[in-house]
């Protein structure tokens, strides 16, 4: 019995590894949790990647559910998300709102002409300074206000056809959208 | 001419670094160390194993300057943490708090550290028990 015991231990080290392995595959250990979940989104005011003079804030947005998703042209993982949004942002019953984070108007505005825009309003952000009071620490990051200017959801990284059907599409009903049944 | 070369390299390589840390015009030497000291208890939120102080990361040096912006205006270190901590959470402190979400954390290695001693302990007297049961020890299993 006494010689198995090397064994026995040599297992219960398998299975920790084991564990920690298959745990890491379904977590991503660089997601920092958001304490902003459910607290009222920050105040901005941040101008229009395409009519610069003019300004989108908070308090215009306020009374209807709009989504906001934070990229950037020099993001490598916003072009790899860039076909979902263009592929689901008409059928998702709210606003989606380009967050352009750090980056200089004339790279984004060809970005988007590169790759389609499936925005309905682009406001930039070049210092990034609005950006830290959201709490964005990467991009792509998407984040769903509720029509009282509530943070109900945050996503980090990019969102999959698997995110929106699972999670963002039950979320939209909750706060009184209606996206499209059809995925 | 090695020498001179060597050193030519050495100045580039320190102008790099200094760089990395980007000139911030602190009033004093004081304010300087309270800056290192601050930055350097806080984690940067890109790349998770650097401190803020370290971290050449683009969020980083937006980081650090807003951390000096406050200073200059006046605010503590706790409540130049406590903002940030409002925005990223816990995850920017290399020290985390005391509180309920994070008491497996503070309390865990001694939990296992009591069930490891407590092991030991089982251990150690069932071997003395056994042993004063067992036949004295012979020369022969030499």
């Amino acid at each position: 019995m006494k010689r198995y015991l090397p064994l026995f231990g040599f297992l219960v080290l398998v299975g920790l590894f084991g564990w920690g392995i298959w745990w890491n595959s379904r977590h991503d250990m660089t997601a920092v949790p958001s304490p902003l979940i459910n607290k009222a989104a920050p105040p901005f005011n941040l101008p229009k990647l395409y009519a610069p003079t003019e300004y989108v804030s908070k308090a215009m947005l306020l009374g209807k559910p709009y989504l906001v998703n934070v990229f950037a042209s020099w993001c490598v993982a916003c072009l790899e998300e860039h076909p979902v949004w263009m592929a689901h942002a008409s059928g998702l019953g709210v606003p989606l709102i380009g967050y352009d984070y750090k980056d200089p108007p004339q790279d984004a505005k060809a970005w988007l002409a590169k790759h389609g825009n499936p925005f309905s309003v682009v406001v930039t952000d070049r210092s990034g300074r609005t950006a830290i009071n959201f709490g964005v620490y990467g991009v792509p990051e998407t984040y769903l206000i509720d029509s009282r200017g509530i943070i109900r959801w945050k996503h980090i990284g990019p969102v999959t056809p698997a995110v929106i059907r699972d999670k963002l599409v039950p979320l939209l009903r909750a706060v009184g959208a209606h996206p499209d049944e059809a995925d | 001419m090695r020498h001179w070369l060597f050193a030519i390299m050495m100045l580039v390589l320190i102008s790099f670094a200094a760089h990395a840390i980007g000139p911030l015009p602190f009033r004093n030497n004081a304010e300087r160390l309270r800056f290192q000291n601050l930055t350097s208890q806080l984690r940067c939120l890109v790349c998770q194993n650097e401190s803020l102080a370290s971290s050449n990361a683009k969020l980083a040096q937006d980081l650090r300057a807003l951390v000096f912006k406050m200073m200059q205006a006046g605010k503590t270190n706790p409540q130049i943490k406590q903002y940030l901590v409002n925005r990223y959470s816990d995850y920017v402190l290399y020290d985390p708090p005391l509180k309920p979400s994070n008491y497996a954390l503070w309390f865990g290695p001694f939990i296992f550290l009591i069930l490891g001693g407590l092991g030991v302990l089982l251990y150690l007297r069932r071997r003395t028990s056994s042993a004063a049961t067992a036949p004295p020890p012979g020369d022969d299993d030499w």
